[in-house]
């Protein structure tokens, strides 16, 4: 048996103008979950595709079980026994869960499709992963973390022995993260072996054995977890030391600009009151589903609610939709910036200069001129990783695309600006970016309200955190008063109390 | 490795690629324009006479205009389908103005705004019920247009307007070979190519178009655009109307019937998709005029009706799936050059 189940040797990969990958080595061994680690765009995504043969290198070779191959497409890696489980999930809402298990590769007898072998087989994998849905439910109704197991039940179901798993956990909560560490630990347990993706250092201790690091399109090292420092770790990915991840600038908050007042929306939100002043950066946390998101889509113009008051620099104010919004003074970056953020099908120029395209115009005829230059200042005062403003949005990574979102907050004249889960899926370098920017517009007198589930960032960022549960804010705590514990009892507040109601029933 | 990393600089100047500007679809369709004109000119001595040509010109650009603000329409992933049935309409109403009050003047007001309204009206459905697509909201208008027109004609025509004779000559007058009419259609184009391609409210447009939450989260005001284009597209109708009745100066019930197929083929010939999004003036303007000559070519020639429309129905078709070969093809180039 070869010391390894797959190896990669010196591989190459040349797309139109870039390099994204320059000589990378990796090295998988049977039976362990492998932590691949790196900036966005440091060439981990098309490392994956190599493997999964949805590219084909440029140069170099791979070894299965010490055997040189070749695979020319997905099918091929498919039967050499690779799967790969992707942050996004890439499946068909319409159809039942059997059919997304088995899409591809259904069960076939005389050309007719088996339908009770395939549930019944769909139904077995399901319950070796202790999920709580069955197989004839529809994928659409079921959660993120939910999917993500029909996907891993799908990898079962191809008898893959090499898995890989890009970001799993991002959209996950911390019990679902929890659930999928087991899940993973399983999956190693029974003798497959697991890349694993995250920009989360906690996702990386917990379940991987070895880690490797590539960085701008080159490997940088690979070693044992217990090697493994944060710093050290930083360094490497990013190529230089940070000097402070949260660099929180210490300002005096000015007047009050935005103050709701009992806003409700029946079934989703009741009875919220927050407030934010200039120079302020305000946290908004809670569980996934507390309806964060949807309270700030109302302050947004997006749904309207059913009762409340939101006063913008003391006047009482309507706001219909976005456009509303912005005019009152009040932008939301959205926390899905492929599908309502950006325009994947535009220049980053443009993405950048859309909401304030008025300002590069006079009398409604666009100055190109202007606002190209505009931009160019924008995507690089972000680091945006761009060789020119005409690159497609689609073309960046997902943290990249993140700073570009970015920068189209700072040409605005907003006085409260939203930012719903900026940092989600951004590797460390672009998140201190993020951070920074945050802190030099709370310097210009913006208020920022910070939507976020990491608990490090609300921490590290925030003057002032409310905490939501079930569509309520159950705390408000200065950044003296907060902390991790507190926070998670406020955000399952609600959910403890009756359990303690019932106790006393 | 350590230290400050390198401040990355952004290149914006517009790359000047020559290859890939002649690659572009405009410059396809202007070779197959160039086809038809010489095609023409060699089978029919009579194509290349000024007078001839422009009178021809000018019939099919009364239909052209409805292709302009059809281009605004799958501009943003929408379809106007109302668009003969808003021409006929109108000019029913222009007919009987006149005729009630002799003013033809009045009746060219009344058209406007009866177009505006139609296609306002339109437009209000649209943002009212946003879940609703325009292709059913303007199938179900198209119907109800013509069926007022149909009520209030039944099988009679009204008329007479060109007895008027600066009325007629809205279509007839020339400045040597050249109609008015012409000059008025190309500023109108001009007009409209650069509302699309320099102005906020045509890149609103295109981004409505290409992503219509992400241009509502960027602060467009997307229902007012969609109610302006709606509105447009009506008024557009309307001048066709005026066109219409300064030509024949007679209108049945049937006027109009086909403008809205034939200006959806029109400008996607033009390389519109009707996804939205993508496409340009320019190129629907050089496909008006393609289609325009290809038809008076074949009538010069004494091809019947029927055969024109199978010759432009295979031309469409050719032309799209040409667009296809071509993305695939361009692909591939790029693919290799890497």
């Amino acid at each position: 048996m070869p010391e390894y189940v797959l190896e990669l040797r010196g591989i190459s990969k040349l797309f139109p103008g870039v390099k994204a990958l320059d000589g990378v080595d990796f090295q998988l061994r049977a039976g362990e979950i492998h932590a691949l680690m790196g900036e966005n765009g440091a060439g981990k995504s098309t490392l994956i595709k190599i493997i999964t043969g949805v590219h084909q290198p440029d140069g170099g070779e791979i070894y299965l079980d010490g055997k040189k191959v070749l695979f020319k497409s997905p099918r091929d890696a498919g039967a050499a026994g690779v799967a790969a489980i992707y942050q996004h999930v890439t499946s068909y809402p319409h159809l039942s869960v059997t059919e997304n298990i088995f899409m591809g590769h259904e069960k076939r007898k005389h050309g007719l499709i088996q339908w009770g072998a395939m549930h019944k087989e769909a139904q077995a994998l399901i319950e070796t992963l202790d999920a709580d849905f069955k197989a004839i439910d529809l994928m659409g109704h079921l959660s993120v973390a939910q999917q993500q197991m029909v996907e891993i039940a799908k990898a079962l179901s191809t008898n893959a022995r090499i898995i890989i798993m890009d970001e799993p956990t991002a959209a996950l909560t911390r019990n679902e993260a929890n659930r999928l560490y087991e899940i993973t630990d399983k999956l190693r347990d029974d003798g497959a072996a697991v890349i694993f993706i995250s920009h989360r250092f906690e996702d990386m201790y917990r379940l991987a054995s070895r880690v490797t690091v590539y960085r701008d399109s080159r490997y940088i090292w690979t070693r044992d977890i217990g090697d493994v420092t944060d710093g050290g770790l930083i360094h490497a990915m990013v190529g230089r030391e940070l000097n402070e991840l949260f660099p929180k600038p210490e300002i005096e908050a000015g007047e009050e600009v935005l103050r709701v007042e009992e806003l409700s929306l029946s079934g989703v939100f009741k009875d919220i009151s927050l407030t934010a002043r200039r120079g302020e950066i305000v946290g908004v946390t809670g569980l996934v589903g507390a309806g964060r998101t949807e309270v700030m889509e109302t302050l947004f113009g997006l749904t309207p609610p059913d009762s409340g008051k939101i006063h913008l620099n003391g006047r009482k104010v309507s706001i219909y939709s976005p456009s509303d919004a912005m005019k009152q003074g009040l932008g939301m970056l959205t926390e899905d910036r492929q599908h309502k953020g950006l325009i994947l099908d535009w220049d980053i120029g443009r993405n950048i200069t859309l909401p304030e395209l008025s300002r590069f115009a006079k009398m409604g005829v666009v100055d190109e001129n202007s606002e190209r230059t505009i931009a160019k200042e924008l995507a690089e005062r972000v680091d945006t990783k761009a060789k020119t403003l005409f690159d497609l949005a689609s073309s960046l990574s997902g943290g990249n695309q993140q700073k570009v979102a970015v920068a189209r907050s700072l040409t605005s004249k907003l006085d409260v600006l939203i930012m719903d889960e900026p940092t989600k899926g951004v590797d460390v370098g672009a998140k201190a970016a993020i951070y920074e920017i945050m802190g030099e517009l709370a310097k210009q007198g913006m208020a920022i309200i910070m939507v976020s589930s990491e608990m490090p960032e609300i921490l590290g960022m925030c003057d002032r955190i409310y905490i939501m549960c079930e569509g309520r804010v159950t705390g408000e705590l200065s950044r003296a008063e907060a902390n991790g514990e507190r926070i998670l009892a406020l955000a399952m507040k609600k959910a403890a109390q009756q359990a303690g109601q019932e106790v006393s029933q | 490795m350590t230290g400050q990393r390198q401040k990355r600089v952004i290149e914006h100047n517009p790359p000047r690629d020559f290859k890939s500007r002649f690659m572009r679809w405009e410059f396809l369709l202007l070779a197959l324009f160039f086809g038809v004109v010489i095609m023409n000119a060699n089978m029919s001595p009579n194509f290349l006479v000024a007078h001839h040509l422009f009178t021809n010109i000018n019939t099919f650009l009364v239909r052209g205009l409805v292709a302009l603000t059809m281009t605004y329409c799958l501009l943003m992933g929408e379809i106007d389908l109302s668009v003969g049935s808003i021409v006929v309409f109108a000019a029913t109403t222009l007919g009987i103005v006149f005729n009630a009050t002799g003013s033809v003047f009045l009746g060219m007001v009344t058209a406007l705004v009866v177009g505006g309204l139609c296609g306002a009206f339109n437009g209000l459905i649209l943002i009212k019920f946003k879940e609703l697509h325009s292709m059913i909201v303007t199938l179900g208008t198209m119907i109800l247009f013509r069926g007022l027109a149909e009520r209030i004609l039944g099988a009679e025509a009204t008329g007479g307007m060109r007895s008027v004779t600066w009325f007629a000559n809205l279509f007839d007058a020339r400045i040597g070979p050249v109609p008015y009419f012409f000059i008025f259609f190309c500023a109108l184009a001009a007009a409209f190519a650069f509302v699309m391609h320099r102005t906020t409210f045509g890149r609103h447009m295109f981004a409505i178009g290409a992503n219509r939450t992400a241009a509502e989260y960027a602060g467009i005001n997307v229902s007012k655009t969609r109610l302006k284009v709606f509105a447009l597209s009506g008024l557009i109708c309307g001048v066709s109307a005026i066109m219409f009745a300064s030509w024949t100066g007679s209108i049945r019930s049937n006027v109009g019937e086909g403008y809205e197929i034939e200006a959806i083929a029109m400008c996607v010939l033009g390389g519109m998709s009707t996804a939205g999004g993508k496409g340009s003036l320019p190129g629907v303007l050089i496909a008006i005029f393609t289609v325009g000559l290809l038809q008076f070519g074949m009538s010069l020639m004494n091809v019947n009706p029927q055969t024109v429309r199978i010759i432009i129905g295979a031309l469409l078709i050719i032309v799209v799936t040409m667009q296809n070969i071509r993305r695939i093809i361009g692909k591939k180039i790029t693919q290799v050059k890497a």
